[in-house]
């Protein structure tokens, strides 16, 4: 298993806003378990999805200089399932940014139906920090062409 | 200018959702550490917040200095801040109590300056 909690962005507003789905599967293995006969999507990972979007959103705001760490989750709430078959919509607007780091507000939705929503904050990291040798943000982003939507959406420069 | 207990009652609503702690926890003398159980990554989320709620901007390392006392600094001697070392936090954190922790600087003890009333006295500061 790959660790993309998100399948592609389907809007981005540079240094605002970014839209992402996350297409929920029956094929996905953790559902079999979570739970038997009742698949529904762990909010850890809904969180993780949520943390993804918001994420790139700082990380594309700062040029991807900065590596973008995960570091709180001050305040979240669940809704209602999102199932197999389920589409949900991420939706992350930037609330704060600067050289420390920076805090999103999320809503997960399905169609209308709120999933969750969220606050996340994020810690910027330096590339050279040796226990970050490994982490390369900018191929995660790249190499899944999970940017695409760049060419069609909004981007910096409101196109 | 929002006076002193305006200000204390906007700080304290800061600290209840950044930390999660209790209203009457907040009080003017509890330490962010040691009596609301602050962590390091909680003291960017306060400054997002302080900066939200009183619509001011607090420059990285103003209202919470960093590094104050590391073993590089060349202010600390025999687990103490040394009088060069005071003289330099009254000079970064005039917000802060120095005087009290001057009587007894141990370095362990260095981060009871970081008090809620530390925080309003900044707040008042930056406002006027």
């Amino acid at each position: 298993m790959r660790w993309y909690w998100i399948d592609r962005f389907i809007e981005f507003e540079s240094g605002k806003r970014a839209r992402a789905v996350k297409n929920v599967s029956l094929a996905e293995e953790h559902l079999h378990d979570h739970f038997p006969g009742f698949p529904v999507m762990p909010g850890s990972l809904m969180i993780e999805g949520m943390a993804q979007t918001g994420g790139i959103l700082l990380g594309e705001h700062y040029k991807f200089e900065y590596n973008v760490i995960l570091a709180k989750v001050p305040k979240v709430t669940f809704h209602s399932w999102a199932c197999p078959g389920d589409q949900l919509i991420y939706t992350a607007e930037l609330q704060d940014a600067r050289v420390e780091g920076g805090s999103v507000t999320v809503t997960a939705k399905v169609g209308e139906r709120l999933v969750a929503d969220a606050e996340i904050m994020f810690v910027h990291l330096n590339s050279d920090d040796p226990q970050l040798s490994r982490i390369d943000q900018k191929n995660f982003v790249f190499r899944m062409n999970l940017m695409d939507i760049l060419t069609v959406g909004k981007a910096g420069t409101g196109n | 200018m929002p006076s002193a207990e305006e200000i204390l009652k906007k700080v304290q609503e800061t600290l209840v959702d950044a930390l999660g702690v209790d209203e009457d926890e907040v009080t003017p003398t509890a330490t962010l550490i040691g009596d609301l159980g602050a962590e390091s990554i909680d003291f960017l989320d306060i400054v997002f917040r302080l900066e939200k709620n009183f619509d001011i901007k607090i420059p990285r390392g103003e209202l919470f200095p960093e590094n104050l006392a590391s073993a590089d600094s060349g202010f600390v001697a025999d687990g103490k801040v040394t009088a060069e070392g005071i003289a330099q936090l009254r000079e970064k954190m005039p917000h802060a109590n120095i005087d009290s922790f001057a009587s007894n600087p141990l370095v362990s003890k260095l981060s009871d300056l970081f008090t809620v009333d530390m925080i309003c006295r900044f707040i008042a500061a930056r406002l006027k």
